[in-house]
């Protein structure tokens, strides 16, 4: 058997791509993705320490994580939509009408 | 589920109900025939209200849904403070949601959703319903700041909103997963227990209520997962270093918007901060204390430094929201039920002068939120003398005078911090709040020592907004002249909140 430990470094390491990914991309939808993946990471974590402590609330925890993430995607594509209208980019350093 | 368990979540069910019917109304009506829309949503809060007064006196014992929702005192504090921001959010926007033809069906909608989910996060004890309430509420929140859709600084607030605001979240939720690693347990009481037990273990060994562990708790994990936490609801109440987003945001946003947000967001917010650093994490509180003092210290300094620069007035008051979260970072870093109390009551007088202020700004600002500038304010004193007398008793509580609800805010919270012996940090923020006179000052310099450049129309104050104005000018002088029923309310909250856990415990 797999040791609980390798899940959770996997999903750490998913984790931190998906965390370098939200910094160093410049194209929103990619941004977006690794997101996305920050979640997933998540819930492999959720979903094997349940395993592991034999407990299903982690389990119930990652139907919600996805719930919410298919709603925040929903509303995430048309904000990203409204922002490619008023400005034809979809490149995070040209979205800068505001500055200190 | 029971009958109780339904009553305990009638508010957000009323919520939910009414922001519905304002949907499927504003969907099948013409587009003008959006009257109705506000009368509906004040309804449904008046509603929740009396669904919140009805369960009177808020000392359940038995919480709703296995544990999950908990309507104590506490969260009927907060629950009233969101029904009451709501409902001047509602009645400050009608000028806005007709001059900028913003569909008001789904605004309202919005509106009351976003709110539904504060309430949410205010009486959930689990750390499942906590993410539910702050989601609900945040999503409605990304797609209210982008409202204006042809407006390209509208569209870009709420794509750094959303983005950074799912970021923040995804650091929350593997701080969750890691503290269900930690603990076994989603439930806050049941991690007290489980942190409690670990501490000390001799009169655990007693306790028949301890919930059955795996093993010992992982020391390093628990650390890990309340760094996280704390970034993800340090995000959400804007607080240094998780502030960037907070400024574009409010920028950007339509201008009763920015008033909900940083009143009624911040307290929710606050509301899980406090919930749940205070109940689950309250054992550990030596391994957060310091990030608190420090996150705390520096949203005072920055948010007030910045705001220095500004000159575009929703900009500064984003700035000063920052600097605000600061001083309630202050009393929050006290951990105790003083510090609690200060915290809420700050949070009460804080939104109320904020919809105030964000309201003449709002009607100030006119079509396309033209004049939004300090230099627009320039001699306002004059043409418009009872606006400008109402910013300036906003300004001045924000400031923190005596005689208005601010200074009773910052005296509650720098005397719970000197109790708790944090003598450089009330120092430290005594100060800042020096610094902050200077910007607000300045505002009302503007308005009656510089002559006008360019005659800018002032609009007839409708009612509704009249009213707003009347009424949050009244309440901060309430709450600054006598501040204690409040404030009673806020302790007994706060007693209640801490005392359920002395009894769990030993």
């Amino acid at each position: 058997m797999v040791p609980l430990s390798y899940y959770l470094i996997l999903a750490a390491i998913l984790f931190v791509i998906g965390v370098a990914g939200f910094l160093f991309k410049r194209n929103i939808v990619t941004i977006f993705m690794s997101v996305e993946l920050m979640l997933n990471a998540v819930n492999l974590t959720f979903v094997s320490l349940s395993y592991s402590l034999r407990q299903l609330d982690g389990q119930i925890f990652v139907f919600f994580v996805m719930v919410v993430a298919a709603a925040e995607a929903t509303i995430g594509l048309a904000i990203i939509i409204t922002v490619f209208r008023n400005r034809e980019s979809l490149n995070v350093d040209r979205i800068d009408l505001m500055k200190l | 589920m029971q009958t109780s368990d339904l009553i305990r979540i009638l508010p957000e069910i009323i919520l939910a109900v009414a922001g519905i019917v304002v949907m499927l109304l504003g969907a099948f009506q013409k587009q003008n025939a959006g009257r109705m829309h506000p009368a509906i949503a004040l309804l449904g809060l008046l509603g929740a209200a009396g669904a919140i007064a009805y369960q009177y006196p808020w000392r359940s014992l038995d919480p709703a849904f296995g544990g999950m929702l908990e309507l104590d005192a506490f969260s009927a504090f907060f629950h009233i403070l969101f029904f009451l921001v709501a409902a001047l959010v509602v009645l400050s926007s009608s000028e806005y949601v007709a001059q900028e033809r913003l569909a008001s069906g789904e605004y309202h909608a919005l509106l009351l959703f976003a709110t539904m989910g504060m309430g949410l996060m205010a009486s959930s004890n689990d750390l499942i319903m906590i993410f539910i309430g702050l989601e609900i509420s945040s999503l409605a929140s990304y797609i209210l700041v982008g409202f204006r859709r042809g407006v390209a600084t509208s569209s870009e607030s709420s794509l750094k909103y959303f983005l950074l605001g799912s970021f923040a979240t995804a650091f929350l939720l593997y701080g969750i997963a890691l503290m269900f690693g930690a603990t076994g347990a989603t439930n806050l009481t049941e991690i007290h227990l489980a942190l409690q037990a670990e501490q000390n273990t001799v009169t655990a060994m007693a306790s028949p209520q301890l919930t059955p562990l795996v093993g010992p708790v992982p020391t390093a994990l628990v650390g890990l997962s309340i760094a996280l936490l704390f970034v993800g609801f340090a995000f959400k109440v804007s607080a240094v270093p998780f502030q960037i987003w907070t400024p574009d945001v409010y920028q950007g946003a339509p201008t009763p918007v920015t008033a909900f947000l940083s009143t009624g967001s911040k307290a929710a917010a606050f509301a899980v901060f406090l919930r749940v650093f205070m109940v689950a994490l309250e054992g550990s509180a030596q391994d957060w204390v310091w990030l608190l003092w420090v996150s705390g210290l520096l949203s005072m300094v920055l948010g007030n430094l910045a705001a220095l620069l500004q000159t575009n007035i929703k900009r500064m008051l984003a700035y000063s929201s920052i600097a605000h979260a600061g001083y309630i970072l202050v009393a929050f870093t006290a951990h105790s039920e003083e510090g609690v109390a200060a915290v809420m009551f700050y949070l009460a007088a804080y939104a109320l002068m904020n919809i105030g202020a964000f309201a003449v700004v709002s009607h100030f600002g006119n079509r396309g939120e033209r004049y939004v500038e300090m230099e627009h304010y320039a001699g306002l004193g004059y043409r418009a003398p009872l606006l400008a007398a109402s910013m300036t008793v906003f300004l001045l509580s924000l400031i923190g005078i005596p005689l208005t609800g601010g200074f009773f805010g910052k005296f509650y919270i720098f005397r719970a911090a000197l109790h708790a012996d944090l003598v450089w940090l009330t120092v430290l923020g005594v100060l800042n709040s020096a610094i902050a006179a200077y910007y607000y000052l300045r505002v009302i310099v503007f308005m009656y020592m510089h002559p006008a450049a360019e005659q800018i129309p002032v609009e007839r104050v409708r009612p509704a907004m009249g009213f707003v104005l009347i009424f949050s000018m009244a309440a901060t002088f309430l709450l600054g002249i006598f501040p204690q029923a409040v404030l009673d309310f806020a302790s007994q909250a706060a007693a209640l909140l801490l005392e359920n856990l002395g009894n769990g415990v030993l």
